[in-house]
């Protein structure tokens, strides 16, 4: 990674024992537009604002939760063109994985190997960390499953988890709300209800997105129209 | 001089009710001298995983060490076994990455998947996977062992009586051949238990 006149790492420890750049990557993600995750008794969904800092930007264009698998998904806090990076690279490490096995990749692996490549570029010659956090969202013979991958290459499972700029406030509501046996649909509105929290302006169809994936295994975005069925009923 | 026929080897694996079983014959040559009659040809991966190996002695072995390394970090890795159809794919795929300076062994793989269903199959020796329902063969005696397998297998047998089956096939196959041979090795695996038998043929 970089070239030899940048072998030495730029991101090294602090006398306190601290890496200075994860940190300020985690500041670049807590600064970016909430996204949130639930994992439900049936499936998980994850869901994110989409804030466009212009109404002539082409909303139906900004795809901000995108597949890894046909089974695996993932949403960011951050910024956008790292995440774009590191769904190509995750997508290539999935699909190496199947063109082994002839098996589609656990979700465990698929996030242990995100969060390495995340890793990697906290301790590499000329590189800097990712600036987001991811949420990755899946499916397979374990069941639902819900992790959070941090720029330090940190990785947690959660049954609920909210990053970006309204952490603390949408953090706080899911633990009022989370139920073990809750269901897909319940555990939709309830995000839909935690991203109105701290929603600036008027929630619409047109500035959010949701995914979500159940026992059929298949991860999908929801439309436009579903997410304005699921605004209504939510009302 | 054919290099697949060096060493000499017979392995052979069948399907049964809910078992398999994989037999392979017990001599190592150097060409036409004999020199052991006690190899491992066929090695355990995992209890519901089995594999034999013929063609070049060293190969077997050194392609033997590779898989188990590979599986050990795979166990350690994902916190499960190995499925059978899983490890065929990576045993194929690691012939193959050797495809222009190969690894002169056919396998035979034999498993138990999922609901306890058995799963065999062969591939050559740059990874080309053959499945099948009913029986494998590979090595020296394969040309015998496929007329001996045709003629006794019949589908659904259990494990006792599938033993006495690939056993016959096994000892009347290597016979007609002059590089296999020395007795026989026969694993039955059913869900609930591993038998593993020597078998007495004609020590020639």
């Amino acid at each position: 990674m970089g070239d030899s006149q940048y072998s030495f790492s730029l991101t090294t420890f602090s006398p306190s024992g601290k890496l200075v750049q994860i940190e300020h990557a985690l500041t670049a993600v807590g600064s970016g537009q909430t996204s949130l995750g639930i994992k439900a008794s049936n499936g998980v969904v994850i869901a994110t604002e989409k804030k466009l800092p212009s109404i002539l930007v082409d909303e139906a264009s900004v795809q901000k939760i995108q597949h890894l698998t046909p089974n695996i998904g993932v949403v960011y806090s951050g910024m956008g063109p790292d995440f774009r990076v590191l769904v190509r690279k995750s997508r290539k490490q999935a699909e190496q994985y199947n063109r082994l096995y002839k098996e589609p990749i656990p979700v465990t692996q698929l996030v242990r190997e995100t969060a390495t490549v995340m890793q990697e570029f906290t301790q590499s010659g000329g590189v800097r960390p990712f600036g987001v956090s991811l949420l990755v969202a899946g499916y397979d013979d374990k069941g639902p499953q819900l992790y959070q991958v941090d720029p330090s290459g940190s990785y947690f499972s959660w049954k609920a988890s909210a990053m970006g700029k309204n952490v603390s406030n949408a953090k706080t509501f899911l633990e009022k709300r989370y139920t073990e046996d809750m269901e897909l649909d319940d555990a939709i509105h309830t995000a839909i209800l935690t991203l109105k929290e701290g929603f600036e302006g008027e929630i619409s169809s047109k500035n959010i997105e949701i995914g979500k994936i159940g026992a059929d295994k298949v991860f999908r975005v929801l439309t436009p129209a579903e997410i304005d069925d699921y605004l209504a009923e939510v009302e | 001089m054919q290099i697949f026929e060096y060493n000499g080897s017979a392995v052979v694996a069948m399907v049964g009710k809910n078992c398999f079983a994989i037999a392979s014959d017990r001599r190592l040559g150097v060409q036409l001298q004999t020199i052991a009659t006690d190899f491992q040809r066929i090695s355990k991966i995992h209890d519901r995983v089995f594999i034999g190996l013929s063609g070049l002695a060293t190969d077997v072995q050194t392609l033997y060490q590779r898989l188990v390394f590979r599986h050990k970090l795979y166990q350690l890795r994902e916190e499960r076994d190995m499925k059978p159809d899983t490890f065929a794919s990576l045993v194929s795929a690691i012939l193959y990455e050797k495809r222009f300076g190969p690894y002169l062994c056919q396998p035979v793989i034999a498993g138990l998947g999922e609901d306890d269903k058995p799963f065999i199959c062969t591939m050559d020796s740059i990874g080309a996977k053959e499945l099948a329902k009913d029986f494998v063969v590979s090595g020296t005696a394969s040309e015998s062992l496929y007329g001996a397998c045709e003629a006794m297998y019949k589908p659904d047998m259990e494990a006792e009586e599938l033993f006495e089956t690939i056993s016959q096939a096994l000892l009347s196959s290597v016979d007609r051949d002059c590089l296999s041979g020395w007795g026989g090795h026969v694993y039955v695996v059913t869900p609930t238990e591993i038998k593993e038998r020597i078998l007495k043929g004609r020590m020639d």
